[in-house]
């Protein structure tokens, strides 16, 4: 009997805890966990979904405090005016496509120059293209800025596009590092195959590497595309007033708020900016990142293991 | 024949990387020189250009020892950082060994963590931190940061309520750094573990002996990562400051150029400080 009741209790310890620490009762704290920790990581847009569908009597209501009464979509439609939504949004998109397909066709010649061939003085050059990573953009942008001024460039998208075709980019230089690390792991007795053949360095390149690199070109594009899109600082003080980005209007959100929108003080409170307009722009402002992301999400999160960065 | 060979692939090379060369000199090596000359200058725009007068340190003296305002921001800068860089690069590494647990589901945990390297930009955490949304609720009741600040004194209660206040910064800022946690971890070998396992070392001796010291080289990457990310990040105090400088006629382009070097030279130190640390405990381990 006593004999019969151990070995229960062993079975339901090893169902429990495991041999290795990978049993049930393990499992379950690391749900737990991971659980809450994902619920912290959310809250944020959780908030901002919730308070982006509130009248102005939700929000003084102390009873409402996360869910709306309804789905009030007038914030929204005072929010995608403010920031003249499909205008600013069509711009967004150009002004990060563009320079992220630029950067990323620089970044892999440029990595592939660095990774095949003997090139005197390479480690120092090498050295210099990880330094533009740790360089801060404020120091280089002033000179930048009357570099362009003087050419007229100002508040023309080849601002962005020309720094980034020469490998000078918005971090440029770890886009560097991802193909050479890539081009790296590409075997050498392929090209020599190639090479014996008769094919040069520049059809090696283009019929041979570069398709074996997709990854790494996809894993570029997107990290670029979304960088560039997210970029304020430059945005800012190259585009001008010609051309917008989304986060600039959100930066800028109150302001036009109050020019579109006068404070009449004889009205009611319903027309001044309240936070459920706010959230409404800032949701409006990340709605097409996460459509993006939820596409090529995979590409994102294996992008580490798949580049190589971390070394073999 | 030989040097011949070697010859042309260095020109074949250099055929590949010219445009990085120049882009380089142009782009990056010049505008740094420029700024530099700036920093030393009294800059003034005029119609037909930009007109520099020599002033020896006159901006530097000026932003270290009588602007108290710039002063401030930058000491806070670097303890911020200080503080933040290592508490990111735990947390990244605690949350990537989390992950790295076999379970059903996990990929979905994954793709939600890093969710805010994607939509993260300056005005929108700014929009969610003026709202209220970055804090959760309750945080404040279950600790009153008054009360800390009784009890405590001051530079360290300033630094736990900051740590309170900005656990979004950690969670948010700490998505690429997982990731490449998480790539290190699943390069490690099973049958190590195992070998140790048979010869007698717990789960925590062999992460401790085993796992740690094989993502040496990943924590040195993520402090990088880390320091330059918080650096360059548009809400920084410090950019604030440089950019405002650079619009203010009082200020001037030779200030903010003189700003922007004091600043990249504080994350220098910065890093250089962060990267000594955790070589050292490589070597006393």
């Amino acid at each position: 009997m006593k004999a019969i009741h151990r070995s229960v209790m062993d079975k339901t310890k090893r169902l429990l805890f495991g041999f290795g620490g990978e049993g049930a009762a393990f499992k379950i704290v690391v749900y737990f966990l991971l659980s809450l920790l994902g619920f912290i990581y959310l809250y944020p847009l959780f908030f901002m979904v919730t308070y982006s569908f509130m009248k102005t009597e939700d929000l003084i209501n102390p009873l409402v405090t996360y869910i709306p009464t309804g789905f009030f979509m007038d914030n929204f439609a005072r929010a995608t005016e403010v920031m003249d939504y499909l205008k600013t949004l069509r711009e967004n998109v150009m002004v990060s496509f563009l320079p992220a397909v630029l950067q990323t066709l620089s970044a892999a010649v440029i990595g592939y120059g660095f990774a095949r061939f003997r090139i005197p003085g390479k480690p120092i050059l090498f050295a210099l293209v990880l330094a533009t990573f740790i360089i801060p953009p404020q120091i280089t942008m002033i000179p930048q800025f009357l570099m362009f001024k003087d050419l007229g460039l100002i508040g023309s998208i080849f601002s962005y596009l020309i720094p980034a075709a020469f490998g000078q980019g918005l971090k440029s230089g770890l886009f560097i590092l991802i193909f050479y690390q890539f081009f790296k792991t590409i075997p050498k007795a392929l090209e020599e195959a190639a090479q014996i053949d008769g094919a040069g360095a520049y059809r090696i390149f283009l019929r041979i590497c570069v398709p074996m690199a997709t990854p790494a070109f996809i894993i570029s594009f997107l990290f670029s595309m979304v960088w560039y899109w997210n970029e304020t600082l430059l945005a800012a003080l190259y585009l001008g007033d010609s051309l917008s980005t989304l986060p600039l209007e959100l930066q800028n959100f109150a302001a036009t708020y109050e020019k579109l929108f006068p404070v009449d003080p004889n009205a009611q409170t319903g027309r001044s900016l309240n936070e459920a307009i706010s959230m409404a722009g800032t949701f409006l402002n990340i709605i097409p990142l996460l459509v993006v992301y939820f596409f090529t999400q995979r590409w994102f999160v294996e992008s580490i293991e798949r580049s190589g960065i971390t070394g073999e | 024949m030989k040097i011949g060979y070697r010859l042309r692939e260095a020109l074949t090379g250099l055929s590949f990387i010219w445009i990085w060369i120049v882009g380089f000199l142009v782009f990056t090596c010049y505008p740094l020189i420029r700024t530099l000359i700036f920093s030393f200058s009294e800059v003034k725009i005029t119609a037909d250009g930009i007109k520099t007068t020599y002033v020896g340190w006159q901006n530097y003296r000026r932003a270290l020892f009588l602007d108290v305002n710039f002063g401030d921001t930058v000491i806070g800068y670097f303890v911020e950082t200080l503080v933040l860089v290592p508490i990111i690069v735990v947390f990244a590494l605690i949350v990537s060994l989390l992950l790295n647990v076999k379970l059903p589901g996990k990929g979905l945990f994954r793709t939600i963590y890093f969710l805010p390297v994607i939509i993260t930009s300056g005005p929108v955490i700014q929009q969610l931190i003026d709202k209220g949304a970055v804090s959760l609720p309750g945080i404040q009741e279950i600790i009153e940061t008054s009360q800390l600040q009784d009890s405590m004194p001051g530079v360290l209660a300033d630094l736990i309520t900051f740590l309170l206040t900005s656990f979004i910064t950690i969670f948010w800022f700490s998505g690429v750094q997982m990731l490449i946690f998480l790539a290190g971890l699943q390069k490690l070998d099973a049958s190590i573990y195992e070998a140790a396992s048979i010869d007698g070392a717990s789960k925590w001796e062999s992460f401790w002996k085993l796992t740690l010291p094989s993502l040496q080289a990943m924590i040195l990457v993520n402090v990088v990562y880390t320091v330059i990310m918080q650096s360059v990040f548009a809400l920084n105090p410090v950019i604030v400051l440089i950019q405002k400088a650079l619009f203010d006629p009082a200020q001037g382009l030779g200030y903010s150029a003189a700003m922007a070097w004091i600043y990249f030279l504080v994350m220098l130190v910065l890093l250089l400080v962060l990267l000594l640390a955790t070589r050292q405990r490589k070597s006393t381990r």
